[in-house]
């Protein structure tokens, strides 16, 4: 029940957001997320938006991991 | 959004893979807290890669399950109601009541839908004036401000005829009862990464402070849980107790203050009852006064039946990570997804459905 799919801003009005879900548009709201930009990722659940996805940081974890792998090897 | 390659994922995989067979000396019991992860660690087939010294065991992360049967029974008797549309997530049409569940109550008139957001009932108030909608509010963190933030939009379209019946459930001090218990022993613990989406970091510091827990917030996709349990097994090896954070990308350490400033708005902490686990203090979300209003035992009365538990289910151990569903006699037999006996076969993110549907792995007993 908790689980949330990130999806992609692609329009926003007030409060409503349309994002995309692997090709498919929905309307989610951004009241628990008002500062959520077009174009960002963000995670939906039970049709509002509650966090933006941090590529950045994604990568950051990823890079670090991959050091310490190739550490080890 | 995939930002790794293939060639990546295996090596990363191999890497973790390697490291926990290294560092896992002795056994080790972790605990995934959260229904999701428990599907995606069957769905991937992790149990598998693991070396026999580490255990993964579920606990009381799917809040379907932990629902108690006075809280279906609740709704039950409510559907019965002239006027009264139900809406509720469709993983709780199934879950069997004392004596009903609301499938059972749909098949024979009782006006219940299944929505996807809880926003959706608020159009069916505006379409429906002369009835009582009343909204299933069932949920943990993740799921809890959604719900307080249609009550919000509720107030603020004016709406007289909308209501929410709160199970919403909270997990820190779940897994404080748990610890307290110490029923089960717990030597690291993978948290809900959706539900830390909302609370952050901060209210899981107690794990590693009072209880010498460590503790890794993690994601869903298998390099996720491969990654949060090689960081618990390194931590268990070194003899250390912290909270690590795994997915960054979607939990910042301060959560989504907005989100919980939804929530405290509308919802208060309150006392709640676990299936199989029973009250845990302040472990529950109950609609504060100023929206007593939109709060269905507050404002409309009801009458329900004596709540009986089935005898046999073992769920409540289940949920507990004190036994596994092959334990329970009724596994497999007179208990199926088809046709559930207690709340862990039904749902999805059930330990019982979950071991049904992809198999115990080598657990199978
Ligand atoms: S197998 Fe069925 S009856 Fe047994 S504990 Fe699981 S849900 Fe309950």
């Amino acid at each position: 029940m908790c689980l949330a799919v990130p999806a992609k801003i692609v329009d926003r009005i007030d409060m409503m957001a349309t994002v995309e879900v692997s090709g498919v548009t929905r309307q989610v709201s951004l009241m628990l997320l008002p500062g959520a930009k077009v174009g960002e990722y963000v995670l939906i659940h039970a049709g509002f938006a509650i966090q933006t996805v941090d590529e950045e940081e994604a990568k950051r974890t990823l890079e670090l991991f991959e050091e310490m792998a190739a550490h080890e090897e | 959004m995939k930002s790794r390659t293939r060639e990546e994922e295996r090596r990363l995989a191999a890497f973790f893979r390697g490291e926990i067979a290294r560092l896992a000396t002795r056994p080790v019991r972790l605990m995934e807290v959260c229904g999701t992860h428990t599907v995606a660690i069957f769905k991937a087939g992790i149990r598998q890669l693991l070396p026999p010294e580490v255990e993964l065991v579920s606990g009381p992360g799917c809040p379907v399950c932990v629902t108690p049967n006075e809280y279906l029974d609740t709704a039950v008797a409510y559907s019965r109601q002239q006027g009264v549309i139900i809406t509720t997530f469709g993983d709780m049409l199934r879950v069997p009541g004392s004596s009903s569940s609301l499938a059972a109550e749909q098949a024979t008139g009782a006006d219940i839908r299944i929505v996807y957001s809880p926003l959706d009932s608020l159009a069916i108030a505006a379409a429906n004036p002369a009835k009582k909608v009343i909204f299933l509010a069932v949920g943990f963190e993740t799921t809890a401000p959604t719900a307080a933030a249609t009550v919000l939009a509720a107030e603020q379209a004016g709406l007289t005829n909308f209501y929410v019946l709160s199970a919403h459930k909270l997990v820190p001090p779940a897994l404080r009862a748990l610890l307290t218990a110490g029923e089960v022993q717990v030597d690291g613990l993978l948290l809900p990464g959706h539900v830390s989406a909302i609370i952050g970091e901060e209210p899981y510091r107690f794990l590693a402070r009072e209880y010498g827990v460590p503790a890794v917030i993690t994601g869903f996709e298998p390099l996720d849980i491969l990654g949060a349990v090689y960081l618990l097994v390194k931590r268990i090896a070194a003899g250390e107790a912290a909270l690590d954070n795994e997915y960054r990308r979607v939990v910042p350490p301060a959560g989504n203050p907005a989100a919980v400033a939804v929530l405290d708005k509308v919802y208060g902490e309150a006392d709640a009852a676990w299936r199989g686990i029973g009250v845990i203090p302040a472990s529950g979300l109950a609609v504060k006064a100023a929206y007593r209003r939109f709060d269905a035992l507050a404002a409309l009365p009801v009458t329900v039946e004596e709540t009986k538990d089935h005898p046999g289910c073992r769920c409540g151990e289940v949920l507990r990570g004190v036994a596994r569903p092959a334990d329970c006699p009724l596994f497999g037999a007179a208990c199926t997804p088809e046709r559930p006996v207690g709340s862990c076969m039904v749902s999805v993110e059930g330990t019982c459905a979950a071991w049904y549907k992809y198999g115990a792995g080598r657990w199978q007993v």
